[in-house]
């Protein structure tokens, strides 16, 4: 059977588009129940972007959870295995409390992780991967890329504790430099590291702007060489083709305790908010016991619905109106004819309120005559 | 065309004034009557007076690309946006204000009266202290004085309002001001509208104190 496009909503699109890209690059589809035990979740809420779980008790009472993420499950059912890195994609529902709502909503979520002996080439691949992603879903696309080595060396610098560090990384988030002049005057933290942690907030944009100026930024050993790695990554992607989406954006950040390195967020025009999320997580791998690396992505489709002027300017091509009295097996011959030729037709007994239609047709007998004509 | 939520009121006039001097001229605006939306095509932009309080939401969704809110907004709220410049006017802070003779006895569950619970339970959480928060739309001084709550957590300008129902400040939770906010996709699609207006703001003195929301 042939699909015709038109048919196709945004987020069914660009999941067969995704679908087909991941394969392309030997992702193998990952496919999970919708539940999940609890403990899971509990055990890794942080990691979680809401901590409202859906939970039931099972028949055999064991306390069950709708899935409100999917990467949590992928690294469990997983296996460390030496050189080999494991490739999976996924498209699944998930569960989570919306924010302006309030409310849980589904939320259809497609992403891949991948999984193993992580290196700059898997890194640069799910770059890629990411930003092609993107590209399924609208030209008009930027894909933020960040290296947490380099944020977090700059409030390492600062001897920032806890507290402090979430305030400053709040900040960060925000691109909110008053709020980081500010915090770090309030705990004596001196001006030039403030000023340097503001410099790299506000370096914003594409990464041949903003790469060469980060070299006065970075200048201990540590962010030295995660600029380097970033640096590499970069020419990898420009090389790749997907390098006019990038964006350097420091003010992309994951909670530290489960990221490091490379992370990324995606956001295309018309929607609001970012729609796509990801980095490295080797430090969740090592808190679920995992000896290996991973780094992967999930794009949110939820939000694909609004994206452009969906709305048709007709329910139907063709309206057919009929009676009791009429011949049918004429009226089945006129749809088919129609239908043939590649127009909707709904045929009635009378048109329906408010339906918007390009033609009405009556039957008459054994032919057709046009009531009206819109188009 | 850059969309910008502008607060209703003094502050959001002031706002406007500031956003004139960069450059960003709608002399719609300035006539007297009731509408909400002003559209200057030479120049690229459009204002609309919205609630203060809604302006995060505007510019969170994307209707508005930019907007001024006041911290306690987005405080209150989280909104995902951007903060991108604190305009330095509406200067007030967010206070613990109780009656005069109030002491705290820390045996006892602490009752507070607010607008803002977020605010006071992300503020008596770092505190460790157990409260029990009430939420009132308005007039959230003359809780205290009818044995409504303990404390009220609330904006104080001068503090003239809680002076005269006999009320003093306890401790400052925060300072705050109107903040200039950006929506996160706006911010990489209108990238250098935004940054020019960062740039010209910053680049103005502020030399009033005017404040929009008295205690």
């Amino acid at each position: 059977m042939n699909i015709n496009d038109s048919v196709l909503k945004n987020e069914e699109k660009a999941i067969f588009g995704m679908r087909s890209l991941y394969r392309k690059y030997g992702y193998s589809q990952y496919k999970m129940s919708k539940f999940e035990e609890y403990d899971l979740y509990v055990r890794n809420k942080d990691f979680l972007v809401s901590d409202n779980i859906i939970s039931f008790t099972d028949t055999n009472g064991r306390l069950m959870a709708l899935k409100p993420d999917v990467t949590l499950s992928i690294i469990k059912n997983g296996r460390d295995a030496g050189d080999v890195v494991q490739k999976v994609y996924y498209d699944e529902n998930v569960y989570r409390v919306s924010k302006g709502s309030h409310a849980f909503r589904e939320i259809m979520q497609v992403g891949l992780e991948c999984i193993g002996a992580i290196d700059d080439y898997c890194i640069t691949e799910v770059l890629m991967l990411a930003a092609e992603s993107l590209r399924a879903v609208s030209r008009e696309c930027v894909l933020d890329v960040s290296h947490l080595g380099i944020v977090s060396a700059v409030i390492d610098g600062m001897g920032a504790d806890e507290g402090l560090r979430a305030q400053l990384l709040k900040c960060i988030g925000e691109k909110n430099t008053h709020g980081i002049r500010a915090l770090c005057a309030e705990n004596s933290i001196p001006a030039e590291n403030a000023e340097t942690l503001i410099g790299l907030v506000s370096a914003y944009g594409s990464a041949d702007t903003v790469l060469p100026a980060l070299g006065t930024l970075c200048t201990d050993e540590e962010s030295r060489k995660c600029l380097d790695q970033l640096s590499d990554i970069v020419a990898a992607l420009n090389a790749a083709g997907v390098g006019d989406t990038l964006r350097i954006d420091f003010s992309v950040t994951s909670d530290m305790n489960y990221y490091n390195g490379i992370v990324f967020r995606g956001f295309v025009n018309g929607i609001p908010t970012g729609i796509l999320s990801g980095g490295q997580y080797d430090k969740l791998m090592q808190k679920m016991g995992r000896k290996s690396g991973a780094i992967g992505f999930a794009v949110y489709l939820d939000m694909l619905e609004n994206l452009g002027d969906d709305g048709e300017a007709y329910d139907v091509d063709t309206v057919i109106l009929y009676t009791a009295n009429d011949d049918m097996t004429a009226l089945r011959g006129t749809v088919r004819m129609l239908t043939d030729a590649g127009q909707s037709v709904m045929a009635q007994k009378s048109v329906p309120e408010k339906l918007r239609y390009k033609q009405l047709l009556k039957m008459n007998g054994k032919g057709v005559e046009i009531l009206e004509t819109n188009a | 065309m850059l969309n910008v939520a502008l607060p209703k009121g003094r502050i959001g006039e002031k706002v406007y004034s500031m956003f004139e001097a960069a450059g960003l001229e709608c002399p719609s605006i300035r006539e007297n009557n009731r509408k909400l939306i002003f559209e200057n095509p030479e120049v690229g932009v459009r204002y609309f007076w919205v609630k203060p309080s809604d302006v995060a939401i505007y510019v969170e969704r994307g209707a508005a690309d930019i907007g001024v809110a006041g911290k306690d907004i987005l405080l209150e709220y989280e909104p995902d946006i951007y903060e991108l410049y604190d305009l330095d006017i509406g200067k007030c802070r967010m206070a613990v204000a109780a009656k005069e003779d109030f002491r705290d006895n820390p045996r006892k569950t602490l009752r507070v009266a607010t607008k803002f619970t977020n605010i006071a339970k992300t503020y008596y959480t770092s505190l460790g202290r157990d409260i029990d928060i009430i939420h009132l739309n308005g007039s959230i001084e003359i809780a205290p004085i009818l044995g409504l709550s303990d404390v009220i957590v609330d904006i104080v300008e001068t503090g003239t309002t809680l002076k005269e129902n006999h009320l003093a400040v306890v401790e400052t939770i925060v300072p705050i001001s109107a903040r200039l906010i950006a929506n996160k996709t706006s911010f990489k699609f209108k990238n250098e509208a935004i940054e020019y207006i960062v740039k010209k703001l910053a680049g103005q003195e502020s030399t009033s104190g005017d404040k929009e929301n008295n205690a």
